[in-house]
């Protein structure tokens, strides 16, 4: 698979769509990049709602991504090595907040959390605990929405990994702990990196969710996203300082990440 | 082969439908495009319905949105023959443009109300037991219009609240009543008629009133139908639609 062979085979014609596609995802970006008010950058994102903003976004998107490793790794690990984890329906289960549409998502959440909702309403009830529109709630929405990236991804790892070395330590008298923490999870550190990354991205991105789930506060629950809506209409050039944030933030990630995420997305 | 073909066609065939779609509106002369703020959506479509009854053979389409963003379609010279605002500021942007045809005359108003889910379990009475501890309040963030509103009725009422979410829009704050996540929420009197949620009023002189303006589109080139919609509106049988959705006279 040289790119000279790749090239060879490659019919000619499919230049013309390939590059309408370059064009149709690039120009919007290019858009963005050409009103952006270059030089009014440094004050608008050093304003007291954009700083808040930033500061929020990056709280809860980091506690998201923790929550998700904390709870999404052993998940994985135990798609990819038994079966009842690795059938259809959790799978369906893990894949749907993907494709859900994420104020479909907000109102699931609420369904479940919120004041009336089936785990939130004991809550409320029993302890008197409310998580809609607090800073917690931003935080359970972006874990929602950014967990399935991150077990996917890892839950790929794990079934292209080697399974002769876990068995090569097991047969050497490792206890299955010993297996686990030695063999495959250095096996697949990389890929939990790059899940966590992946993750930590779209969690910054969240808006749908957070916004049907958590409300829009400055200070506890309006993040970037919700800062650059509420902006939009009044001070267009803050809501595109802190876009080009997030399309620049994303940028690197997605370039550093080179691809490796599609590994578990290829399943 | 065949499949491949069938595929290309059902894939390339929704977008020759959309671009002769596109293609062909507005150039029919009998057609009136009216854009309107949200908060007319009910209203304006009996109307609408009620005026091509008496025009035959004209169609009236309406276009609802944030009375803020249809302004900058006018302005930046959308189709647009009518146009009705939620709010006298936003209304006076497209005056002050040159693109209105008249001084665009306030047509209707609309004031301020508490919504509160119909259980009402936070007993609220009045617009002060907004203020009271862990009563969660929803209100529209100041920039759009049922937000400033929202914030001139309090400070009319002298009750400080500190709300729990500024919202994008008044539906969303609706929402959140009608889920029954907040105690309370500040929308306009018309928005309790098409909600599941109980109102509590606020004294007339207390509640903010906004002022609906309509006008027409100084590029319309139909001047005389978009003139004859905008005196319908304004005329008896328009105050009387616009009285049963809960709208208030100028």
């Amino acid at each position: 698979m040289t790119g000279k062979r790749r090239t060879e085979s490659t019919p000619w014609y499919l230049v013309v769509p390939g590059v309408v596609a370059i064009a149709f995802l690039g120009l919007p970006l290019l858009g963005l990049l050409l009103i952006a008010p270059w030089g009014d950058l440094l004050p608008e994102l050093t304003s007291e709602e954009a700083l808040q903003a930033l500061r929020l976004s990056l709280i809860t998107s980091l506690s998201a991504t923790g929550l998700a490793l904390v709870v999404g790794v052993p998940l994985a690990v135990l798609m990819s090595r038994t079966r009842w984890f690795a059938g259809p329906w959790v799978r369906a289960l893990v894949t749907l907040p993907l494709v859900l549409p994420p104020v479909v998502g907000g109102v699931a959440l609420l369904a479940a959390f919120g004041r009336n909702g089936i785990a939130g309403g004991p809550l409320y009830e029993l302890a008197g605990v409310q998580l809609p529109f607090t800073t917690l709630a931003v935080v359970i929405a972006e874990a929602f929405v950014a967990m399935p990236f991150l077990v996917i991804t890892v839950d790929g790892a794990l079934r292209s990994a080697d399974r002769r070395l876990e068995q090569a330590a097991a047969t050497l008298g490792a206890s299955r702990w010993t297996v686990f923490r030695r063999v495959t999870l250095p096996l697949i550190a990389p890929s939990i990196a790059a899940g966590a990354v992946l993750a930590w991205a779209r969690a910054l991105g969240e808006f749908g969710a957070t916004l049907t789930f958590a409300g829009s506060f400055p200070g506890v629950t309006r993040t970037l996203p919700l800062a650059i809506y509420a902006a939009l209409d009044v001070q267009r050039s803050q809501a595109i300082a802190l876009s080009l944030v997030l399309v620049i933030v994303s940028a690197v990630i997605l370039v550093s990440l080179r691809g490796q995420f599609l590994a578990g997305m290829r399943r | 082969m065949r499949c491949t073909k069938a595929l290309a066609l059902a894939l390339v065939a929704p977008l020759l439908a959309l671009a002769a779609c596109s293609g062909s509106s507005g150039a029919d002369e009998s057609t009136l495009t009216v854009s309107a703020a949200a908060s007319l959506t009910e209203s304006f479509t009996e109307l609408a319905t009620q005026f091509e009854a008496d025009h035959p053979g004209t169609t009236v389409r309406l276009n609802f949105g944030g009375s803020s963003s249809l302004a900058e379609q006018v302005v930046s010279g959308a189709p647009v023959d009518v146009f009705a605002s939620a709010s006298r500021t936003t209304m006076d942007t497209v005056v002050e443009a040159g693109a209105a045809a008249d001084d665009a005359p306030t047509f209707t108003t609309n004031s301020m109300t508490i919504a509160v889910p119909s259980a009402n379990r936070a007993n609220l009475t009045s617009i002060a037991d907004l203020a009271k501890p862990g009563v969660r309040v929803a209100e529209c963030a100041p920039e759009v219009p049922c937000g400033a509103a929202a914030r001139k009725t309090l400070q009319n009422a002298g009750v400080t609240v500190t709300p729990v979410t500024l919202d994008p829009d008044v539906k969303t704050v609706l929402g959140r009543v009608a889920a029954g996540e907040v105690d309370a929420g500040l929308v306009y009197v018309t928005d309790i008629r098409t909600a599941n949620v109980a109102a509590i009023p606020i004294p007339a002189d207390v509640a903010a009133t906004n002022e609906y303006a309509i006008t027409v589109v100084k590029a319309s080139p139909q001047q005389d139908l978009a003139r004859q919609f905008v005196d319908f509106v304004a005329g008896p049988t328009g105050q009387q639609v616009l009285a049963t959705y809960g709208f208030g006279t100028p």
